[in-house]
């Protein structure tokens, strides 16, 4: 296709894939309310609409028409720079993710994706490296003491948690041979006995699978690993300081953020889009995305789940936990992966 | 137009590097110093190295220097003192007196080495072996061609990071 159709596409393509984060974003805060409440048993925002539907709607304009107050002590630029460094490079992030197959709507015949580089890992490993500034610079901008406390708790364990995370995620690139998104998930098609999908937590990839649900949770600052921005403990860690827009920003940012290891994982490990396929053409088009938004939702409950179930663990304990056990089985983890690979 | 974006690019490093010295506050320099590090990352991807671009910006961009801010953050690092004397001299003939000299130095060396005719083209004048940046070629440079330097220079950090928790003990 010409550069003129594919900028177009582009740009359409970028446009339904922000829309739909950031409802999903939104949507993602109601439903972690309602779950968590019906885990404590009770029920949750329910008086805003039917369920509380309208609950994100009333959260979005409370932000909105708050006062933003910028305290005067604070870095100003760094103190704006931060929030727009988190925000964007959780949204970056979803455009090397793959949703579908490749698919020919009215003559144009294009992937479900928004750029297939060949390198689309490391695009995301690289970007929540980056994410680490939005809160680093959060906290020492503030220049106040839960905010700087908060920050470089947050930092340290991030860091830490990175590491693995990448290395969690290289028995998938020894099984797959190749960093792009798009051919990890064309090598988990098929079935093995006809109904047991070839998905790479099926072939073998299971621990990996664990190591990286628990450094990732570390990585988007969740339970059990929230302490940088637990109320009991910091005031609210990095974004003590930060009012209304902002706030929301730093907020949107991690949601983002969960959804972009949702649907890492789904990518990475449950197969993708692959599953049953049945029925009429129209719903064949449509059943690919359809497998991929599930196996994401049920990737996001897990998460809310956990929130709702666990205790947070102490800041020497996340850091004992991160470089004494999750790293050493990493490692490990390569170790028999490339061994059994290496043997076949 | 490669010649265009090389321009941008390296100019924007380059603006980066003189903004590092020039800043009074070490987070300010720090902060430069990652958007040197980005610009030398895009300029790998214009030479066609993707996978040493991505790699560049997760280990220098990414991790080096978050522990570089993180240290500024954590000793709460001050703003550099004004020295009430400065030299005049020094900053009318020095800084452009050191540039004309490195360049004289640069054009001499190029010439007797009989490299100044390089020209800034893209990945094609680069011998053109396929997919020569992907992580593929890398990978079969790093493990199979260079493997004892690799081996040895992951020695040398192990040392090097034993040799900072030596000197960062307390006497107990």
């Amino acid at each position: 296709m010409t550069i003129g159709t594919y900028i177009l596409v582009s740009l359409i393509k970028i446009a339904i894939a922000v829309f739909v984060l950031l409802t999903g974003v939104a949507y993602t805060t109601l439903a972690e309310r309602k779950v968590v409440a019906r885990i404590q048993n009770r029920w949750g925002p329910s008086r805003v609409g039917p369920f509380g539907i309208w609950q994100p709607l009333a959260d979005g304009l409370k932000f909105i028409f708050k006062e933003d107050i910028t305290p005067p002590f604070v870095n100003r630029p760094l103190y704006l720079l931060a929030p727009i460094l988190s925000l964007t490079v959780a949204l970056t992030a979803i455009a090397v993710v793959p949703i579908g197959p490749w698919v020919t709507i009215g003559g144009i015949h294009t992937p479900l994706q928004i750029a297939d580089v060949n390198i689309g890992l490391l695009i995301i490993l690289g970007l929540t490296s980056i994410g680490v500034y939005g809160i680093a610079l959060a906290g020492w901008s503030s220049n106040s003491k839960y905010s700087m406390m908060g920050s470089l708790r947050a930092t340290a364990q991030m860091v830490s948690y990175e590491i693995a995370l990448g290395l969690s995620l290289v028995g998938i690139l020894i099984l797959s041979g190749s960093f792009s998104l798009r051919d990890i998930v064309d090598s988990q098609a098929g079935t093995w006995l006809g109904f047991i999908p070839k998905w790479n937590i099926f072939k073998g990839q299971f621990v990996a699978f664990f190591i990286y649900i628990m450094a990732a949770y570390a990585e988007t600052n969740r339970i059990p690993f929230d302490l940088a921005e637990a109320e009991t403990e910091l005031v609210a860690g990095y974004h003590t300081e930060y009012s209304s827009m902002k706030f929301a920003m730093f907020f949107m940012a991690e949601y983002a953020n969960m959804f972009t290891v949702a649907c890492l994982a789904t990518v990475l490990f449950l197969g993708g889009w692959s599953g049953p396929v049945f029925g009429p053409a129209i719903l064949q088009a449509f059943l690919p995305i359809i497998w991929f938004v599930v196996k994401v939702l049920a990737f996001i409950f897990i998460y809310i789940w956990v929130r709702g179930t666990l205790p947070r663990f102490r800041y020497d304990q996340l850091m004992a936990f991160g470089w004494k056990f999750l790293l050493p089985l990493a490692i490990a983890n390569i170790l028999v992966t490339s061994l059994v690979v290496a043997l076949k | 137009m490669h010649l265009v974006l090389f321009i941008i690019f390296g100019a924007l490093c380059i603006g980066a590097a003189i903004n590092l010295l020039v800043q009074k506050h070490p987070i300010n320099s720090a902060l430069s110093l990652i958007v040197v590090m980005g610009s030398l990352a895009l300029l790998y991807l214009l030479l066609g190295a993707e996978f040493v671009a991505a790699v560049q910006v997760i280990v220098y961009a990414g991790a080096v220097m978050v522990l570089f801010v993180f240290v500024i953050m954590l000793l709460n690092a001050a703003e550099e003192e004004r020295t009430p004397h400065g030299s005049r001299v020094a900053t009318l003939l020095g800084v452009p007196g050191l540039i004309v000299g490195l360049g004289i130095g640069i054009w001499v060396v190029l010439r007797y080495a009989g490299l100044d005719r390089i020209a800034i083209g893209g990945p094609e004048i680069l011998n053109g072996t396929e997919g020569f940046g992907n992580p593929r070629a890398v990978a079969q440079l790093l493990f199979r061609d260079y493997l004892l330097p690799f081996e040895v220079t992951s020695v040398l950090i192990l040392i090097a990071i034993m040799g900072a928790v030596v000197l960062a003990r307390r006497e107990e």
